[in-house]
């Protein structure tokens, strides 16, 4: 599978199960970034860093403003704050209004690192109940990305992918084991370089 | 990238160099990502289909261009905006600022007054207002204007009692405003310790030596080059030993400041200006 430069990874309700799944997948060896948005009650302490952390291989953060961008590391969107990937790239967050009453917004994450990314970004639509990431996904194709959402017959909650495969229809279906297989083929690439 | 976005980044960087010859707002040095977003919000809501026609318009009219200032600049901020934050302010700053018999604070790009009003607050229950003046600085006019009048929507208030509740207030938030007709006028005595005053940390430089600065989600909006600069205006502003708050996902680690501050609590992004080597 080609290597990607960075996954950016939109979930909501009945969300965290699917990334429970699938975080696992990823090799210590990834040479590229991932960026995960989860809705989450907004006061809630934020311990999905800490949740995700000890199922997966790379390493885990909630994301700083202005951090420079690692590879093999696993960035998520602070409670409140919309999660941005900016020129450099660099993280930068922002507490712009909420946008289809999410933040972190998977829309805006989305854009923002279509924008940087271009057709080297894989986006992931996972299950949820808003509309939410419909837009992201599809300025993630537009660029010349690659869409991925996970398939609706076993998404807890299909809102989400219905909206977003309305928007992106050739975004690729899959059940989250096969997902898993294909996430777990990154990294196992050896003379890829992704660009600097 | 295809050739409308090109286009656009063109044209947003034309247009943020043509603001700063005319109008003298810098935002040459914002992070480019929510400046973009900004501006695309602006786009949509005032009804132009690119950027150049509406930097036709904002560079020809100085009140269209006030328009866009509020999609450029203004945030919405919250009373108590973290309560953990001004918990810790009041167990490890207040009981040393109590120590001054005179004292000054800072609120850097205070938008419309949230935080402004909870200091005031703050300092009043700690019984600390009287001898303390609080200047809340902004670039937006209307923001500040809005901020000097303390009205803020009635069905924001319940939100903003119980952060104050959890920040570890004393009193009752219902003691500092009325309620009438969807709003809450806070208490006019609350701003006769506060200055609001017009102030770019783009542009400007040092106007007081200052006990406290706080700046809470504002250097998120900058590039790193104006980050530094801030917070070089916020250390030469800092009395010995002075202290600052910033947002709780900002940092000072990739800072060229990092060095001139010390942590007094990691988590709520409180720090004290070290004593210079």
């Amino acid at each position: 599978m080609q290597e990607f430069e960075a996954i950016v990874i939109g979930a909501s309700s009945g969300g965290i199960e699917a990334l429970s799944v699938l975080l696992p997948a990823f090799r210590p060896e990834l040479q590229g970034t991932v960026f995960v948005v989860v809705h989450l009650p907004r006061q809630r302490p934020s311990l999905l860093a800490d949740v995700v952390a000890h199922r997966c291989a790379l390493h885990v953060r909630e994301a700083q403003d202005k951090e420079p961008i690692e590879r093999g590391t696993l960035y998520v969107a602070p409670p409140d704050y919309h999660l941005l990937i900016d020129e450099g790239p660099q993280i930068a967050l922002s507490i712009d209004e909420p946008i289809n009453f999410s933040r972190p917004s998977i829309d805006a994450l989305f854009e923002s690192a279509a924008d940087v990314y271009g057709d080297r970004l894989l986006g992931i639509i996972l299950s949820g109940a808003n509309e939410d990431g419909a837009g992201g996904l599809a300025a993630v194709r537009r660029r010349g990305g690659t869409a991925f959402v996970q398939d609706p017959n076993e998404a807890g909650c299909p809102i989400m992918i219905a909206a977003a495969l309305k928007r992106t229809p050739d975004a690729q279906v899959l059940n989250l084991e096969k997902m898993r297989h294909r996430l777990a083929m990154l990294g196992t690439r050896p003379t890829t370089h992704a660009k600097d | 990238m295809d050739e409308s976005d090109d286009a656009f980044d063109t044209d947003l960087e034309l247009l943020v160099d043509a603001i700063h010859a005319k109008y003298h707002y810098d935002f040459r040095h914002y992070s480019r990502v929510s400046l973009k977003r900004r501006l695309k919000t602006a786009l949509s809501r005032l009804g132009y289909d690119s950027v150049a026609a509406l930097g036709d318009r904002v560079l020809r009219d100085r009140t269209a261009f006030g328009t866009l200032l509020d999609f450029l600049t203004v945030h919405v901020s919250e009373m108590f905006r973290d309560p953990g934050y001004f918990r810790s302010l009041r167990e490890a700053v207040i009981p040393v600022l109590r120590t001054y018999p005179s004292l000054k604070v800072w609120i850097a790009g205070c938008s419309t007054g949230e935080e402004a009003y909870s200091f005031a607050i703050l300092l009043r229950e700690e019984g600390l207002l009287a001898r303390t003046l609080i200047y809340a600085t902004d670039i937006n006019s209307s923001a500040l204007s809005a901020a000097e009048a303390g009205v803020y929507a009635a069905d924001r208030i319940a939100g903003f009692t119980e952060s104050h509740r959890l920040s570890g207030g004393h009193t009752s938030l219902a003691d500092y405003y009325t309620a009438a007709y969807g709003k809450a006028v806070f208490d006019r005595s609350l701003r006769e310790n506060i200055v609001f005053s017009d102030h770019s940390l783009a542009t400007d430089s040092v106007f007081a030596e200052v006990h406290l600065v706080s700046c809470r989600n504002v250097l998120i909006y900058f590039d790193r080059q104006l980050q530094d600069r801030a917070l070089g205006l916020f250390s030469d502003s800092l009395c010995r030993k002075g202290y600052l708050g910033i947002g709780a996902r900002e940092s000072l680690r990739f800072s060229a400041h990092h060095g001139a501050f010390a942590e007094v609590s990691r988590s709520d992004r409180i720090y004290q200006k070290r004593d210079a080597a």
